[in-house]
Order: C-alpha cells, then structure tokens, then sequence
C-alpha cells in the first residue's frame, strides 16, 4: 500500500473537514453583555461537572453569602459548588435535570435575600511567585471547570502539567458553534482578564508558549485580545478559519501546532493543553480577586427569543427566569437547546437550571428546526467529507442500523466525537448522531453488563473454591485425626502386645 | 416547596421530539435538490438532442421517463411503501436512459428499458440507494444485448423544423412503429464505422475519409444517442455539477484520463489501428459517460482514492471494449463492470482516521520538545 499512498496522497487529498454553517451570531453578537439580577430562587446541581457528584456540607434553614461553599468536591476528579447569591438553603434534593433525558438529580436550592453580597474574599497576592501547585490548588477550591461545555475540572487539567511536560498551552477561542458568541463578547470586554488568567495558567502548567485561538469571524475579538496581550512575548493570538468543528480540541491542536494528537491519548501526551477562555478569565477571578466560580456569560438566542443577546447569569438561575429577563419567547419555541445547534442539548423544559458547562439557551423557532424525514441513504459521501475525524458515517450508519455494533465500532465508532456535520450536511436528513449516541450507549451498556456478570462470575468461583477448599481441609483434618486415633490405637495395642507378653507365661 | 417539576409529575412536561439528538439545524442540500440540479445540467444537451432528431425523440424521452416513474410507483405500490417519485431519482434515472438510446427508437424499447431500469436495475435490491448497479445501464445493456438491431440504428440528424425533419403526426408513427421505419435514414458512429471497416481491412483513415459527414463533428450535428452529440453542452453540464459541487472531479477525471491515456498510446504506435483520443474523448458516451453515469452516488464509491481507481477503471475498460471488443461503445458495460468493484474498492479505500495509521493502529505520540522550558 506504500507505493500506492505514495501516488494516491496527494490527488485524493480531500477538501477541509467539517462544514461551514450559516453563523447567525449576529445581532446577538453585537450587544454588549448584560448582567442577569438574582432571581427568586436558585438551584444548584450537585453535579455540574465531569467526576463524582459534590457533597452538600449546608443544612435546610442555613444562611449563606454569596461566593460560600455549599457542597464540597469528593475524590479526585470533582469539584465543589458555590452559593451564587445570598440567601437561604431551602431544599436539598432531586430535581429535573438539564438533559432530554430527564433524569433526576440532586440539588441545592437556594432563596436568594435580594441582597447579592459577597462572603468575604481574598485573592492570592503576586500568584506568579507562588508554587504552581498552590494555583491549582485555588483553581480546585473555587469549582472552575472547562466552561466550553467538556466541564471537566480545571484544576486536575493544570496539574496534569507537572506529571506529563506541557509545552503549548492553547486558549480556545474558536466558538465554532453557530448563534453563540458568549466568548466572543468576552473576548471583547474582559479581554485584559482573559490574557491575565492565561499568564497564570501558563505558570500553573510550566508551557512555555500560550496560543489563543480565534476564529476570523470575530475580528473585534482579534483586534481587543491583541491589544490586550502587548508586553506578554510568550502570548500569541492566532486567527483560525472559520470553520466548524474548530473548537474540538484535537482540530484546534492541528491548526495552531500541527501536532496530530495519537488516538486513545490525551493532549498532554504531546505536550498541549488546551482551555476555554471563559475558564481562563474565571481562573482569574479566581486567582486575583478570590472569587469562585458562581456566574458566567451565556449566549440567548434563536428566533423565538424577543431580545437576543449575551448575559452574566448566575448558576443555578432557571431557563425559564432567563427567558423572561430577556424579553421572554415569542409563541412557544420549538425547541429549547443548551449549547449551540451542532452539539446542544435538548431541554425536556425551561423548568431546568442553568449550569456551570451551559454556553447559550437557544430558543428555536419551527422554521429554525424544520427538517425532512429522513430518507434513504443515497451514499453520496457528503457525510465522509464533512467528517473531521476521518470516519465514514454512512457505512457506521448502515451497521448500526443492522444492530452490527462490533462492525460500527471496527470503522472506528468510538472516534466519533459526536460534533453533528455528518448529520448536518446529509441530504436524506438521516439522524446520523442519534444512532451513533444510541450505538455508543449500547456498547457502554454492554460493557457494564459484561463487567457485572464478571464481577459475579468471580466472586461465584472464588466461593466454590472456598468451600471446595474449606471441604478439603476438613476432610483432610479428618484425615489426619482418623490416621492419630489409628496410630494411637496401634500404639495401644502393640503396648498392650508388650504387657500381654511380658505377662504371659514362660 | 421546590417548583421545579421532577419526573414524578411528567405530566406538566411537554412531549419531546422523537429526535432529540444534534444537531438542531440543517444545511447542504436535499435529496430531491441534488437531482434536480443534476437535471438542469442535463437539460442544455438533452434540449439539443431535441432539436436535433426531432418530435420521435421527444416522444421517446416522455414515453421512457413515463415508465420509469410508473415502474417506481408499481413496486412501491407491490412493497406498501410510500410513494418516493418527489426525490426525482426515477425521473432523473429515465431521463439517463433516454438520453443513452438511439434516438429514434420505437416506443417499447422505452418502455421495456425503463421498466428494467427500475424494477431490475433498483427496486429489487430494494430501492434508493440499495442497488449495485447502475439502473439506466442496466437498461441499456439488456436492450442492447436483447435487441441489437433496433439499439444501433443511428438515425441521421434531421433538425427540427428542417424540411426532411417529421412533424408530430408523422412522429407519432415512428414511435409506435416496430423496427424498421422507412422515412429514417440511418448512418454510422463513428466508433460503429471504424470499427466495421476495420474488421473489413480498411485502416482508420481511410474509413474516415469515406464515411459519411455525419461521423464526427465538433459543433455535434453528427450521428448518436439522443443525449451524447451535443458534447460541448454535456461538457458544460459537467462542469456546472463540479462547480456546484454536486460532484467531485475524481471521478470525471480518472475517466477520461482512462480513455485518454490508451488511446494516445495507441495511436501514436498505430494511427491505422486506433482512434486517436481526441475522437475516443468526443464520440459515443465518453462524456456522459463521465460526468453523468459513473458519478451516480449510488453505485460509486466514496472516498476520492477509490473514486480515482473507480474512473480510471471504466475509462481504461471503456477504451478496451471499443478497440477490442465486439461493441463498437463500452461505456455502459465499463460502467458496470466497475459498479461490480465499488464494495470491494470502498473496501480497502478508507480513509485514514484522526489520530491512527492507516492500518487502524493509535498514532505514536510525537516525544514533547521541551528544551528551556520553565
């Protein structure tokens, strides 16, 4: 195959992966972010990040100030959650969680008092001369998380550092995804926090150079990150193509390094990190002034919304007291997303808070998600060209439809990232992401099941064995009293043999 | 006390969508969008065709297309499925077919062909998408193989309004003639005629410098199937279809390059032996062949390496069936030939994925150049 390669690599070099949606970023985009007052109620999911489930450390009745921790992070890969407000825990139970699914959780909820004030604060002063290790540290205990949606505990991200060598640490930018432009805003008017959390970051992970990634659709973002990262010679903004899915990290990572990350590893394998630039302005607010993670920007948008726009809203704030502050919905939407068209997911209701990973509220209006029925496949390979991952999804596809999951998975199903240009761009509108999310639950499902009835199976056998082994060693104890009583018993008789005989007559 | 419904109370909450996955928007284009931009581009050489050989291939074009769709409905009907005829896909198949038959065919060959197209060619593998084989050179080759006669009889062009060209009326009579139809004059291809008199002995000069006018000609007032003499136009049709990017240019490349490159060969090693490629590039379906036939999505394969072996094969095939074959045209068979390989071609054609080799194993990681860091 080398030699064919060889003649084939360059002719069937195939046109830039991914797709290019219509963007509709704008007018949102456009206006300046506004800050979302505390609503009358909060809730708080204990369980807003990629781990094990934070732990409530408040009781019903307690008063808390804004910024307290309610609930702290239990083993390693966790994170403790805040009190966005002032107010009074009221309730600490299931609620309706921020999935189609709708699937119970456990959350805080929380009264606010109006009153929004702050627990008192301390940020770390000259951070830049402290360990590395102390940052995280600050990072862990303020419940920062990836907030480009991975909500992956940042902490854990900056100490993988130190374990595996960080050369490139890369700010994602991008905001690949259609109507959210949340980062962008931010971009534009915190850029100073944002270059100041990267400084930080690059002194928690030991990188030796920072690269910002930004999409050219956001030349205001450019333009305010530049002006920003004057004086920093390790900091460099980057403009990318715009282009979807820039933001997933492995894209990003070729774009801005051309290092291709080996599948089955981490980026810290070769040297990148890579975070989102909200997670790096929170771990400023974090590290400078103190201040856990209880707020952050998200994007509304989608052509039921009245006002379209960008908002500083607490956590734990209901969908629905967002819509309203927004100007409420026209009609009833057709959809709700969390997250942007490509990736989002579908809100069962607006009865559900808004989370740590939550980047926009789409409220999308019919025409918005009007599609055909899917038809047949018509193997026109679109889906193969707009793959970033290199996958075929019309063949993954047709196995799955075959319940042939070990085929799916042979043509690489769990290289699938799940980022929608398949589906998107598929002229018979064939739900491509559901089957491979159907397909991906089934094999985890699979794999549970399989480590269940082993688990049994082993503890099954390890309790034959025992008793097998119990049995022996009472039959072999048996054993050995039967041969001593019958030793004793013929050492009696030859005794009694010597008596007799030593009495016997001569 | 809390006023968040939990799922003990569903009822509060509205139903949600059967398809609740990403994404929630959609882009590119339909099914039914894809075909009818495949027939505008069809329409610039079908038109002249129109013109060229008059009302008898117009009634071909409507009776042929007529089965096709008819043909589409019945088996649906047989099946209880739905009716598909809206995505256009039985239309465009018929239009294909009409375009690849001598254009003053009787009406049953039409017939007969579009009935095979669709109910041999498609809908027994189980429709859209599920066929192997090319539906309109199906048809085409099981009416060439069946009937000979009627399938190479190349009627000279009588434009219409010409003054030899039939009105309606009289059209009507050629459709529904059987065979022979004594108003046609009939001629050769150009392939067809060098072919015949090189079997006679006489080189390809001198076959040329005596055929009749109509054996080749640039502008396409020549002999041919109704949809394959406007060359030009077809050409234009194609590259509208890369431009738009309904197609890919692998396919239509690798097949001319296919033709091309034997055919230069073997001209320059005998001129009196083989056509030389510009006359192999612009007679009979080359062209057609190559941006509307062999691209058909279905029964092509989908990454652009095993696109390129697909295109070249049937070029390559093509050339060999008209220099050496029994046929003085190849395409159609080429073209199945080759649909035959597209599962074993998109077999070992895949591409590479993110992060592994070709061969499927993980990549390994590039050693972290960290000289100097903190």
């Amino acid at each position: 195959m080398g030699f064919l390669d060889k003649i084939f690599r360059p002719l069937t070099r195939s046109e830039p992966w991914g797709v290019h949606p219509d963007e509709r970023k704008r007018p949102a985009s456009e206006t300046p972010i506004r800050r979302l007052p505390p609503p009358p109620l909060l809730y708080l999911p204990l369980s807003q990040h990629v781990g094990a489930a934070a732990e409530p450390i408040v009781r019903i009745g307690q008063k808390v100030l804004k910024g307290e921790c309610v609930a702290t992070a239990k083993g390693n890969i966790s994170a403790p959650v805040h009190a966005p407000t002032s107010g009074e825990i009221v309730a600490i139970g299931p609620i309706t969680a921020p999935h189609p699914s709708r699937l119970e959780m456990m959350a805080i909820t929380l009264r606010s008092d109006m009153e929004d004030r702050w627990a008192p604060l301390e940020g770390l002063a000259d951070p830049l001369a402290r360990a590395p290790e102390e940052l995280a540290r600050r990072v862990a205990e303020a419940g920062i998380v990836g907030l480009g949606g991975a909500t992956f505990p940042a902490s854990v991200k900056l100490g993988l550092g130190h374990r595996s060598r960080i050369r490139t640490l890369i700010l994602n930018g991008s905001e690949c995804e259609p109507y959210l432009s949340c980062d962008d805003r931010l971009m534009r008017e915190r850029a100073g926090g944002v270059i100041r959390g990267a400084v930080l970051m690059r002194h928690a992970t030991g990188a030796r150079e920072v690269r910002i990634g930004i999409e050219d659709n956001k030349p205001e973002a450019i333009a305010a990150m530049r002006a920003a990262v004057d004086g920093h010679a390790d900091v460099q903004v980057c403009v990318v193509p715009a282009r979807y899915p820039m933001g997933s990290d492995r894209q990003l990572i070729i774009e801005l390094t051309g290092i291709e990350v080996p599948a089955e590893s981490r980026a810290a394998d070769v040297g990148v990190l890579v975070h989102n630039v909200g997670t790096a302005f929170a771990i400023h607010q974090a590290i400078d002034l103190g201040r856990p993670l209880v707020s952050r920007l998200m994007t509304l948008n989608g052509e039921a919304l009245a006002q379209p726009g960008n908002y500083e809203v607490l956590v734990g704030t209901l969908v629905e007291d967002l819509l309203a502050f927004a100007g409420g919905v026209r009609g009833e939407p057709a959809r709700l997303v969390m997250g942007g068209p490509m990736m989002g997911l579908l809100l069962p209701s607006a009865k559900v808070p808004v989370v740590k990973g939550c980047s926009g509220i789409l409220a999308l209006s019919a025409t918005e998600v009007a599609r055909d029925e899917p038809g047949p496949c018509i193997r026109c390979g679109s889906c193969t060209r707009a793959c970033p991952v290199g996958l075929l999804p019309l063949e993954m596809n047709a196995r799955i439809a075959n319940a042939a999951l070990d085929a799916a998975v042979a043509l690489g199903l769990h290289d699938c990232i799940g980022c929608g240009c398949c589906a998107w761009v598929c002229p018979s509108r064939i739900p491509l992401v559901q089957a491979f999310n159907h397909a991906k639950g089934e094999l985890a499902a699979h794999e549970r099941d399989k480590k269940r009835t082993d688990a049994t199976r082993r503890m099954a056998e390890a309790r034959s064995e025992r008793l097998e082994r119990e049995a022996r060693e009472k039959a072999e104890a048996a054993a050995r009293r039967a041969a001593e009583r019958k030793a004793q018993k013929a050492r009696e008789a030859a005794e009694s043999a010597a008596s007799n005989s030593e009495g016997a007559p001569a | 006390m809390s006023p968040v419904p939990t799922s003990a109370d569903d009822g509060a909450l509205p139903a949600l969508p059967t398809l609740a996955a990403s994404p929630h928007a959609h882009g590119g284009m339909s099914v039914a969008q894809v075909m009818q931009r495949v027939m505008l581009a069809l329409a610039p050489a079908t038109l002249f065709g129109f013109w060229l050989f008059g009302w008898p291939a117009i009634n071909l074009f409507a009776v042929t297309i007529g089965a096709c769709l008819l043909a589409e409905r019945f088996c649906e009907r047989l099946m209880g499925r739905t009716s598909s005829l809206g995505d256009g896909s039985a239309l465009l198949t018929g239009w294909l077919l009409a375009l690849s038959l001598p254009p003053w065919a009787p009406a049953w060959i039409g017939l007969l062909g579009g009935f095979i197209a669709i109910v041999v060619g498609k809908q027994v593998f189980g429709g859209l998408g599920q066929n192997l084989f090319n539906p309109a050179m199906v048809a085409r080759v099981a009416l060439l193989v069946s009937f000979p006669v009627v399938m190479t009889q190349w009627v000279v062009p009588q434009p219409l309004f010409s003054a030899d060209a039939p009105g309606f009326i009289d059209s009507l009579r050629i459709t529904a003639e059987a065979p022979a139809h004594p108003d046609a004059v009939t001629s050769a291809s150009l392939l067809g005629h060098s072919k015949t008199e090189l079997a006679r002995g006489i080189t390809i000069p001198e076959a040329l410098a005596s055929g009749p006018q109509t054996l080749f000609d640039w502008t396409g007032l020549r002999t041919g199937s109704l949809g394959e003499t406007g060359t030009l136009l077809v050409l234009a049709g194609g590259l509208y279809l890369l431009a738009s990017g309904i197609i890919r240019w692998h396919i239509p490349a690798a097949v001319l390059a296919g033709i091309a490159l034997p055919a230069l060969v073997g001209h320059a090693a005998d001129p009196a032996r083989y056509l030389s490629a510009t006359q192999h590039l612009l007679s009979g379906a080359a062209l057609l062949g190559a941006f509307f036939i062999a691209t058909d999505y279905v029964t092509s394969p989908n990454t652009p390496a095993g696109q390129l072996i697909f295109g070249f094969g049937i070029g390559i095939l093509t050339w060999i069936i008209r220099s050496w074959g029994g046929y003085p045209e190849g395409m159609a068979f080429a073209v199945l030939l080759m649909n035959a390989l597209t599962p074993v071609i998109d077999r070992y054609c895949r591409p590479r994925i993110l992060g592994r080799r070709r061969d499927g194993r993980a990549l390994e990681p590039t050693p972290i150049d960290n000289t100097g860091g903190a």
